[in-house]
């Protein structure tokens, strides 16, 4: 494979929490408006993994999921189409299909996800199976077990594992901050797994609270901007759950473009895992287009 | 097949601190054009209500100068007059002084319940025009809104809050003592804070049952004015707190006139030493809180990307017109590179403009003089060697700006290191060892501030009890709060502003 892939837990700077409290509390004035308001919350857009990972998910939602999709607002079709479309693995085909000719990609969430507790040649084959089927990324669970009890070797090991039998396709790994106890940690996982290979780092499966917050969000993107330095080479990032409305989405924007760039401004290094901010995005866009009248949620479609 | 092994996470060495040092060549710095892109925000001053002329507010009225004589205050984002202030001579300061001598009979022999009422009226009526006064003071003094909005006004009505409660509880404050007022206490503010200042100053004389003649400086002598329609708002009785605005030779009549008790001043350490000068030899007590150039030492073991934060906010707060800022960066050698290119990285994120801007993150320099001081210093830098690297951002065409400033490659003995510069202007020095910081640090004819970022608590402890100034933050800077003394060694100053140490200033204890 690549370089040198290894990780040194001495290597991982400590965290300061209270600093980067106080950091994302700055960065949450910072007041967006007018024309960059909109262009951002188009990108925004362009910039989301339209999520539905319930345990009652039919070939009926995911069919819906998918064309809302491709055309987020049927009055609005200039409005771009979002990154991809997040499932279970038994609907990757189907989401294939139906995404076709588009190019909104087709991300599942593998691993056993979420709590990864299987056996890991379970876990492969799971991978192997999606990308089988067509999955362009793939969103993977660490054990947060193994993690916990300080087996950093192991956790290195499956990410390392699980990149290999992806192949081409982009691997997101999921670090469920929520279980992980402190910033330090959340440190320890982005770095670690960096190092074993993802291309992309998310915070949350969703299925945890809390999911994705701006702290966590900020720390994981300083592990993102010192691989940078040290490497050149630009990992993505994905905070997922919890992220609602319009407003908290441009949050997390500023805390992106001040704390890595222009360069990541973009869907290829950045994603939101969301599904009902869509909407609330629509109804933001809507309402500039419209002259300011506020938007009524009747008027979206929901799917 | 790639695996990580055990013995990939025994120990190494920390290559990580040194990763910057090895590819600043090869990678391409990060860009941010992005944030300097953001669309205007104004926060709007239009419903602010402005004289054109403003004179003296004596015995519980606004007045006229005697003299005729007048001067402008700038407003430093435009460069544009913002109103005409008197000039006090001596006759104003006459009657300012014998106004606060015949209010000091009644206030002193009110209840501390009573007094405590006043206080806690002001207090509160500050909060309710809170985003008024904050207005008012960016457009006077350059700084900006986020920083008077988020920091200024919340710490004046603490203050006033503060200290009101003190009032009815002097007893309990100096136990087993007997306390007294003092008299007229003769106040001189200092323009980088003016209503934070005039607070620290104004609560603590008026709870401890003194009358106040208070000048402000003459570059920010706007924003005391309105305070001056919340006393009448308060219905604080006429004489207790009296307003002239001057220059210089206003605060001289002042501070020798004869019927002042107590003398309190903020301002630079030429001007202290004249003031100690003229008062010694005298009863007068004084406290002086002067001059400083504080150092900030980043340990290897701190959380770096917290410890850059901390760096910013120590020099860039108020485009650096703070005393107590952290203008002197002592970084462990080892991680200096990581921590200057993260430094650069962020500098170029920080938005310099419009004061009012709600995305301002640097505003207007205070004024013309300030800029040239700033500059000068700037110049002297580059003629001694030292490296310099400024921010990228874009400077609006009118007004008086700098952009966010750093200086490598320097020496103790440079100027650049020694002077008080009072503008964003930050320079850094490295070290090796403890002691080499501690001496460093030590190393300066001042004593205000000093900040320290490790991630080790015994260590905060250590550095914090060997260096020698009067308030040192640890894993933060610039954090302020009205209970905790805030005052200077050596050349920073004498006595203690704040906390019931700044209470003990306005008494007579016996």
């Amino acid at each position: 494979m690549t370089e040198q892939m290894n990780f040194n837990l001495i290597d991982c700077p400590p965290v300061d929490e209270v600093g980067v409290q106080e950091r994302v509390a700055r960065l949450g004035k910072r007041s967006i408006k007018k024309q960059v308001k909109e262009e951002w919350l188009k990108l925004a857009i362009s910039m989301m993994d339209l999520t539905t990972l319930e345990g009652k998910d039919s070939e009926g939602k995911v069919i819906q999921l998918c064309r809302k999709a491709i055309c987020p607002d049927p009055n609005h079709p200039e409005f771009p189409s979002v990154a991809a479309v997040c499932v279970y693995p038994p609907f990757v085909k189907l989401a294939k299909k139906h995404l076709q000719g588009s190019n909104v990609k087709v991300a599942s969430v593998a691993t056993a996800f979420p709590s990864g507790h299987a056996p890991l040649n379970h876990k492969i084959d799971e991978v192997r199976q999606c990308v089988d089927n067509g999955a362009d990324e793939i969103d993977m669970v660490i054990s947060r077990g193994a993690f916990l009890a300080s087996e950093y070797y192991r956790v290195f090991d499956e990410i390392a594992q699980i990149k290999q039998a992806c192949g081409d396709v982009h691997l997101k790994v999921i670090l469920e901050t929520g279980e992980l106890g402190s910033l330090d940690q959340v440190r320890i996982a982005s770095d670690l797994a960096i190092s074993a290979g993802a291309d992309f780092i998310k915070t949350s499966t969703g299925k945890v609270q809390p999911a994705a917050t701006l702290p966590v969000t900020l720390v994981m993107l300083e592990s993102i901007r010192d691989h940078y330095y040290k490497t050149g080479k630009k990992i993505g990032m994905k905070p997922a759950g919890g992220i609602r409305d319009s407003k908290t989405a441009l949050h997390y924007l500023v805390v992106l473009a001040e704390t890595l760039g222009d360069a990541w401004m973009t869907p290829d290094l950045f994603r939101f895992g969301a599904s009902s901010l869509l909407n609330d995005v629509l109804m933001q866009l809507v309402k500039f287009e419209d002259g300011g009248w506020y938007q009524g949620i009747d008027y979206f479609t929901a799917d | 097949m790639v695996v990580g092994t055990k013995e990939s996470i025994t120990l190494q060495p920390i290559n990580w601190f040194l990763m910057s040092k090895k590819q600043n060549n090869i990678i391409p710095p990060l860009s941010y054009s992005v944030s300097k892109s953001y669309a205007p925000a104004p926060e709007s001053s239009a419903h602010i209500h402005i004289e054109k002329e403003y004179g003296f507010f004596i015995d519980g009225n606004f007045s006229k100068s005697t003299s005729g004589k007048q001067f402008d205050s700038i407003n430093p984002s435009s460069g544009d007059v913002i109103a005409r202030f008197a000039h006090a001579q001596k006759a104003d300061v006459d009657a300012a002084v014998s106004s606060a001598k015949e209010a000091y009979q009644r206030w002193s022999k009110l209840s501390g319940a009573q007094r405590g009422l006043y206080l806690f009226r002001i207090a509160r009526i500050i909060q309710e025009r809170s985003r008024e006064l904050a207005i008012v003071e960016c457009m006077d003094s350059g700084k900006t809104i986020r920083e008077s909005r988020d920091v200024d006004l919340p710490l004046v009505a603490a203050h006033f809050f503060y200290y009101a409660g003190w009032a009815d509880k002097l007893h309990y404050a100096f136990p087993g003592k007997k306390v007294s007022s003092l008299g007229v206490a003769a106040q001189i503010i200092p323009w980088n804070f003016p209503l934070l200042m005039a607070a620290w100053k104004i609560a603590p004389a008026l709870a401890a049952g003194n009358t106040v003649v208070i000048k402000p400086a003459e570059t920010t002598p706007l924003s005391i004015m309105f305070l001056a329609q919340i006393f009448q708002e308060a219905e604080l009785p006429a004489g207790v707190v009296n307003i002239i605005t001057g220059d210089g030779s206003t605060g001289e009549l002042l501070v020798s006139h004869p019927d002042i008790q107590k003398l309190a001043f903020t301002g630079s350490t030429e001007v202290g030493k004249k003031i100690m000068r003229k008062l010694a030899g005298t009863s007068i007590p004084y406290t002086l809180e002067l001059g400083g150039k504080g150092a900030n030492i980043i340990f290897d073991d701190a959380a770096p990307d917290q410890a850059v934060e901390g760096i910013i906010n120590a020099i860039f707060f108020n485009q650096g017109h703070v005393c107590c800022a952290g203008s002197r960066l002592l970084v462990q050698e080892g991680i200096a590179p990581t921590i200057i290119q993260k430094l650069r990285d962020r500098m170029e994120t920080l938005i310099v403009g419009d004061p009012l801007d709600k995305n301002t993150d640097i505003g207007a320099i205070n004024s013309k003089a300030q800029l040239d001081k700033i500059n000068d210093h700037i110049k002297i830098g580059q003629s001694e060697g030292a490296t310099l690297y400024q921010s990228s951002n874009p400077l609006p065409s009118r007004g008086f700006y700098c952009r966010p400033t750093l200086f490598t490659d320097v020496a103790q003995s440079h100027k650049i290191t020694q002077d008080e510069i009072f503008g964003p202007v930050l320079t850094i020095q490295t070290f090796r060892t403890p002691d080499e910081a501690i001496e460093k640090a030590n190393n300066t004819p001042y004593g205000l501030s000093g900040g320290v970022w490790t991630d080790k608590g015994a260590k905060i402890f250590k550095i914090t009890s060997a260096i020698k100034a009067g308030v040192i933050w640890a894993n933060t800077f610039n954090k302020f709060d009205p209970t905790s003394p805030f005052g200077g060694y050596k050349e920073s100053g004498l006595g203690r502003e704040g906390g019931v140490h700044g209470l003990s200033a306005y008494v007579k204890l016996s």
